[in-house]
């Protein structure tokens, strides 16, 4: 079995009105069946809406699935006794920086996570050490998180989570509001943990181009699954991504508005170089 | 309407030991009904400059002028100034607080002193031009979604009927199909009304497609000023400064190494696909007979 | 604007009274504000003096810095200064119209001034040279023997801590939605009292509003990395008595004994 599945996973929320009178329910996430094995990297896309984060916080045990069930490296996330073991196993960073920092000094609150489980003193040391050299935030371990910049953030709450020794860890857009220099200093990080540490990574995004180097892409839309496969399979459906309310990168829609051009070239180009040599061969 | 900066510089806590530069000798002319992009990383000086330009901070050194008037002049009409240059901030959501859409809308007009009835005249008409769904009027802004906030928010300002505005971010946060929706609707107000807008940002991309006129800004400086393919011919310094043009130049760049007669100034996906096709000697639809 | 105030923010750099432990710098603190009221001389608030000099000297801490922080509270020390002035009655010095200063007057008000500057910077400087964190964990440490009495002694440290580290995100977030409530016109600054407590509704709501989403997130995060309470917790900087804190605390009492013993001198 994988180290996160899940299996006919519904959850739904009442809506109420002002008063507070039940005013119906709203399927957030509907019949949804993942498994995802150890050490892949697994990239959820989609809209603002579509069910991605819902999905997020069920790994993590802080939503409990309405109907259906979710294993995280085998134990059952509506089992109450479970629930410190598998939220030290699925470690979860969240989209805002400034709300999931809760130390003061940057190393003090990458050894929150080890706290809170009762590790020894010593060992928290050698935890926030080697937690912030593998994102590349060690020199600054004593800064106040207030000085640091919105990437730098982000990989101190990817150290918080690291230091915890998950399994597994699930990012809820954890890019979505940072700038671009931030955004490719935080998607570095988490493909040096999926490919040096060999964890298990889901990341939660509505940037396609942050998908190119995942195992599998899953596209939400409305709590389901509506799309599944390698990015190269998922990025060679421009029309329905789109209709999806996703924004295909720049090279992959210029390749794919040239092919309907008549342009021999294969679908789902995913990088610059491949587009251009692509063009290249087919002179 | 134009504003000019003449060598506006700013600092940061002046007299303190942590002073930072951030503006460092600003010389920017925007004049009447330009579209223009103000692009630049996070603490390039983007917002700080844009804050100048409705008096809301006050140049350290150099001068501001607002059609022709010295904005620092002691008699000049501060108040009025930011009711003509409309300033809205990042994640302007954030500062909503009515009990309804269209009262919050209204705030800014009454506060200029117009009666109930011109106010809310103003408040529907900006309501209209950011293309408020009707039936969300009167709904609680905080029960809106993110784009829906976003647009109240930007009419609240629209409403005070400014001539120039500025719009800080106003994609930050929102998924690309919102980005997308919030830059046409802009894009739409600037061609109907003929307004000038200066648009912060920090993605090349974003604005690419709808800008006259993009100024990049790096360290508290102007590093760029031009149309956009005069500063996207810069990639390589841009992406120093941890800025990247659209991928579109990276493309055509990559066919010109490659033996393509390319035009590189494309800056496009549509514009791309012409210059790629003619290069490889077909006609693209557009020069058909 | 509302960043600028600097009263008592922790100020970064290595010194042997930021290495103290925070329990000898709490329990100090305690005992020199006590002394302070102590005095019946101006020999004894010498003695807090050279102490207090000893103490910033060693601090590192610039003392235009502690200074600057100080001028945040100005008008709170000339409000009591100057109810001293005029309401203690006694000799009379010199009256104007309705307003008498007397000898007792003028005593009271220079002893105040004196003793509240003293024990503003004396306090501050705990705070500029602790780290919050490591001041909530005296504090949890030394407030452990309430525990028996059910205060919740573990939350409240962390209650403090969380909110000293939301200070300056929460007064950024002021100065923000300020800026740009003012873009749209809003007026903070005129009018009576009436009118400026209403005009800050706009700058309320939307405060309060991120507040609360900002305790949820952080809510959800601090149980995303398994938070649940002091039980079982362990410690990343415990407290543990160093050579330098004894040194500390005979320090402070050889202080106390002789400021104390000075101050009470009948002069």
């Amino acid at each position: 079995m994988g180290i996160i599945r899940t299996k006919d996973l519904v959850y739904e929320y009442v809506r109420r009105d002002e008063e507070g009178n039940v005013e119906g329910f709203t399927t957030a996430v509907d019949k949804v069946d993942l498994d995802v094995q150890p050490g892949e990297f697994i990239a959820i896309l989609g809209h603002n809406g579509s069910g991605k984060s819902t999905l997020a916080k069920h790994i993590n045990a802080i939503l409990n699935p309405t109907e259906g069930s979710v294993w995280v490296d085998g134990m059952d996330t509506s089992e109450e006794e479970h629930i410190w073991d598998i939220r030290q196993r699925a470690g979860m960073v969240f989209q805002n920086p400034d709300n999931q920092i809760i130390g003061q000094v940057v190393e003090e609150d990458v050894g929150f996570g080890p706290e809170n489980m009762g590790v020894t003193t010593k060992e928290i040391w050698e935890r926030v050490e080697e937690s912030l050299k593998a994102v590349g935030m060690y020199e600054y371990r004593r800064h106040s998180p207030n000085k640091l910049s919105g990437g730098q953030k982000q990989r101190v709450s990817i150290a918080g989570v690291l230091a915890m020794h998950p399994k597994c860890i699930v990012l809820d857009e954890p890019t979505a509001m940072l700038d671009p220099k931030g955004r490719r200093e935080v998607i570095r990080a988490v493909r040096a943990l999926n490919e040096v540490e060999g964890i298990t990574v889901v990341l939660i995004t509505h940037y396609m181009e942050e998908t190119i180097h995942a195992d599998r892409v899953f596209v939400m839309d409305s709590g389901k699954i509506a799309m599944e496969g390698t990015p190269r399979q998922i990025f060679s459906q421009v029309e329905r991504l789109q209709e999806l309310r996703l924004d295909v990168p720049q090279v992959t829609l210029l390749a794919h508005e040239l092919r309907r051009k008549g342009v021999g070239l294969p679908e789902g180009i995913l990088t610059v170089e491949e587009l251009a040599d692509a063009l290249a061969g087919s002179r | 309407m134009s504003i000019i900066l003449d060598h506006v510089n700013y600092i940061y806590g002046e007299d303190g030991p942590l002073a930072v530069k951030a503006l460092d000798d600003v010389c920017l002319q925007i004049p009447d009904g330009q579209f223009v992009g103000i692009i630049g990383h996070t603490g390039s000086g983007k917002s700080t400059l844009v804050q100048h330009m409705n008096g809301l901070l006050k140049a350290t050194g150099g001068h501001i002028y607002f059609n022709g008037e010295d904005i620092y002049d002691r008699d000049f009409p501060m108040k009025k100034l930011r009711s003509r240059v409309g300033l809205v901030f990042q994640y302007p959501e954030h500062q909503l607080f009515e009990v309804d859409v269209f009262s919050d809308v209204c705030f800014g007009p009454k506060n200029l002193g117009m009666d109930k009835k011109e106010a809310e005249l103003k408040a529907f008409d900006a309501l209209r031009k950011v293309g408020m769904p009707m039936e969300l009027y009167y709904q609680s802004p905080f029960e809106l979604s993110g784009g829906q906030k976003r647009r109240a928010a930007i009419a609240g300002v629209l409403a005070m009927a400014p001539e120039i505005l500025i719009l800080d971010e106003p994609t930050a946060g929102l998924d690309p199909k919102g980005r997308e929706e919030i830059l046409r609707q802009i894009k739409e107000l600037q061609v109907q009304t003929g307004m000038t807008i200066l648009l912060v940002s920090h993605s090349m991309e974003d604005v690419a497609e709808y800008v006259d006129r993009i100024v990049v800004m790096n360290k508290g400086r102007v590093m760029y000023d031009g149309a956009p393919k005069e500063v996207f011919a810069h990639y390589r310094e841009l992406e120093e400064v941890g800025l990247a043009a659209p991928q579109v130049t990276y493309i055509l760049h990559a066919l010109k190494d490659r033996g393509f007669d390319v035009d590189v100034n494309a800056t496009t996906t549509g514009e791309a696909v012409e210059t790629v096709l003619h290069a490889l000697g077909r006609i693209p639809e557009a020069f058909r007979p | 604007m509302l960043r600028d105030i600097t009263l008592g923010q922790y100020y970064q750099t290595e010194s042997v009274i930021h290495r103290l432990d925070p329990r000898v710098k709490l329990g100090g603190t305690l005992g020199y504000i006590i002394s302070l009221f102590f005095f019946r001389n101006f020999l004894g608030y010498g003695v807090a003096a050279v102490f207090l000099a000893t103490v910033i000297g060693l601090s590192h801490v610039p003392f235009r810095f502690i200074v600057k922080g100080m001028k945040a509270i100005v008008f709170l020390l000339l409000i009591t200064v100057t109810f001293n002035l005029f309401l203690t009655p006694g000799t009379e010095v010199v009256s104007v119209w309705r307003l008498t200063i007397t000898v007792e007057g003028l005593r009271t008000a220079v002893t105040m001034a004196i003793r509240l500057t003293m024990l503003i910077i004396g306090s501050s400087l705990m705070t500029l040279t602790t780290t919050p964190n490591n001041l909530t964990d005296g504090m949890e440490s030394m407030m452990k023997p309430l525990k028996a009495l059910r205060v919740p002694v573990h939350e409240v440290a962390m209650i403090m801590s969380i909110a000293l580290r939301f200070i300056p995100i929460l007064l950024e977030e002021t100065d923000k939605i300020m800026k740009a409530q003012i873009a749209r016109g809003a007026d903070f600054e005129t009018g009576n009292i009436v009118r400026r407590a209403r005009a800050l509704v706009p700058l309320l709501v939307p405060l309060f509003i991120s507040a609360f989403r900002r305790a949820n997130d952080l809510a959800m995060a601090m149980e995303a990395r398994c938070y649940r309470g002091g039980e079982g917790r362990t410690k990343m900087k415990p407290l543990v008595y160093q050579r330098r804190d004894r040194l500390g605390q005979i320090c402070i009492l050889a202080y106390l004994a002789i400021s104390i013993t000075a101050g009470r001198l009948r002069l």
